[in-house]
């Protein structure tokens, strides 16, 4: 930890409210920020999407998560809840509220994908995806707008976009537009809550190593030469999206952007997309 | 000291003051041991001082009394054998380099009608021509290092991103780094080497608050100070804020040339208040 010779990197005293916390990128946020000196509040849907062709976060994976959080001497809560639900995410911020008096960071990560071709893509895909990636987004934030701006104190908003918001692989147009509605929702925000000191800045991962990505059906369609192909058969493929010679990024990777972006080292950026990305946006 | 950047070697252009002082004094409160280069002189075509010896000298004393390491050189970076030279010698006594931050950069203004040639030209040579030498004078002897690094390369909001008037020259250098370090990054990654550029907002430095600046934005004034550019300045940002410090910068540039940002590579960040989003 590069804590104690950034000392503007430290978050005691402060509070995060994290989506997709189970497991994966949202977890990795939360016990970094935690590790930092944040409370958190820990939001996850704890159960299976339709769309979606791999399993999603567990209510044990969320507890591991409150326990890891819990092993670096901060306060988890934890909500299960669906960012759908314009309600039961309200409901999530007013807890959160209740139990930790105010809120200072709120990283909306939660997202899924499904890799189909445009012209595969129903109806009720199309749906989900956006109502999960950008309209859960628009649920997780807007709680915390009035809460922050009558606090006084600032904060910041972390949303979860992606390489494939700023440009446009194939076989995941709903995922890729939901993912680029989420920069014009970040620079927006920024500018209306710029004035308040509540910066707004996005995360554009390139592939990260989670559960997001290893799944059977995903391996298939990036190695269609091979029958069942493995992880070791993607390695190449995923590789040589990136500049760098790496195949995927840990979350980790991911959560020190989160932390950089969370603490005062960034006081005054705001409006701002950051890959975390591997070059991929290069290529 | 005990940092992130323990054992390792950063060259820094423009350390003389301002934001590439805050660069090296951020760096070397990481552990880097600091190659610090200044021009030392003030420049024909701008309109404010340049940066002195004893400026420079500050840069060291700042960074020796905290304990840190650091080789002072005066050298212009446009002049690619002076730079190559000495660099390579406090390279060689350090033990190499392994973050580069490519920052001197000069400003000046004026419309396209009455800017001289020769402003135009010293301004590219500097900003655009400038960096490319700094890369020409590091990137060879980190590929033979083969212990990857970090490249850092000033851009700016204003000039970088958005385009404001008066400034053809500056804006032209400001986006031209961002294509060098594009093409370099695709070129360099395999071999560990990131390269990325920043994009500050008008930083609290003397490149800003000098009398050229204050009349150029407040021509109706009779003797316009620092006090009579704040609302002007506000206005560009959509944060509560005239301008930013240097040492806001030195994180973003502390935060890339970092382990924390082992894939980050090829970005441009914009560290502007929101100025260039809006």
């Amino acid at each position: 930890m590069t804590a104690e010779t950034t000392p503007n990197l430290r978050l005691d005293g402060k509070v995060a409210f994290i989506t997709g916390a189970a497991r994966g990128q949202g977890r990795s946020h939360a016990v970094q920020l935690a590790s930092l000196g944040a409370d958190v509040a820990l939001v996850d849907i704890c159960r299976e999407v339709d769309a979606v062709p791999y399993s999603q976060g567990t209510e044990h994976q969320l507890d591991e998560t409150v326990a890891l959080v819990e092993g670096t001497g901060r306060r988890a809560l934890r909500i299960v809840a669906d960012v759908r639900d314009a309600t039961a995410m309200a409901d999530a911020m007013k807890l959160t509220l209740a139990t930790f008096d105010h809120v200072d960071i709120v990283v909306a990560n939660a997202g899924v994908i499904q890799l189909k071709a445009a012209v595969d893509i129903t109806p009720a895909d199309w749906s989900e995806l956006i109502a999960i990636n950008l309209t859960g987004v628009w649920n997780t934030v807007s709680p915390a707008l009035t809460p922050m701006i009558s606090r006084g104190a600032g904060g910041s908003i972390i949303i979860t976009s992606s390489a494939a918001g700023v440009k446009g692989p194939p076989n995941m147009a709903h995922y890729s537009a939901s993912k680029s509605g989420l920069v014009g929702l970040t620079r927006s925000l920024a500018t209306e809550m710029g004035p308040h000191s509540i910066r707004v800045n996005c995360i554009a991962p390139t592939t990260v190593d989670t559960d997001m990505v290893h799944w059977p059906e995903a391996y298939q369609l990036f190695r269609p030469d091979i029958d069942k192909p493995s992880r070791a058969d993607v390695v190449d493929v995923f590789t040589s999206i990136n500049v760098l010679p790496v195949p995927w990024i840990l979350p980790s990777d991911v959560s020190n952007a989160v932390a950089w972006l969370a603490s005062d080292e960034s006081r005054y950026v705001t409006g701002i997309v950051l890959p975390v990305d591997a070059g991929t946006l290069l290529k | 000291m005990n940092g992130e950047l323990q054992g390792r070697i950063a060259v820094v252009t423009g350390a003389a003051r301002g934001q590439g002082r805050a660069h090296a004094v951020r760096l070397a409160q990481s552990g880097a041991a600091i190659i610090a280069v200044d021009i030392c002189k003030s420049l024909e075509s701008t309109p404010y001082a340049g940066a002195t010896w004893e400026d420079l000298l500050t840069t060291v004393g700042t960074i020796e009394s905290a304990g840190g390491t650091v080789q002072a050189i005066s050298a212009d970076v446009r002049d690619l054998d002076e730079l190559c030279k000495t660099i390579d010698g406090a390279a060689e006594a350090l033990g190499g380099i392994d973050i580069v931050v490519a920052n001197a950069g000069i400003a000046g203004g004026a419309p396209i009608e009455e800017m001289p040639p020769e402003v135009w030209q010293e301004v590219i040579d500097v900003n655009l021509t400038g960096v490319w030498n700094t890369m020409k004078a590091t990137i060879p002897r980190m590929l033979q290092q083969a212990r990857g690094g970090s490249i850092i390369i000033t851009s700016s909001a204003n000039g970088g991103i958005k385009a404001p008037p008066n400034l053809s020259h500056y804006a032209a250098s400001k986006h031209g780094v961002i294509g060098m370090m594009r093409s370099l990054a695709v070129e360099l990654g395999d071999r560990g080497i990131r390269v990325n550029t920043v994009h500050p907002t008008a930083a609290n430095t003397d490149m800003i608050h000098n009398e050229f600046t204050y009349r150029m934005f407040r021509p109706e004034l009779p003797n316009p100070g620092r006090d009579d550019v704040v609302e002007l300045f506000k206005s560009f940002h959509s944060m509560p804020i005239a301008w930013i410090e240097p040492e806001d910068v030195a994180n973003a540039v502390a935060f890339l040339a970092s382990d924390r940002a082992r894939y980050i590579t090829g970005i441009c960040l914009p560290v502007d208040g929101g100025l260039s989003s809006r």
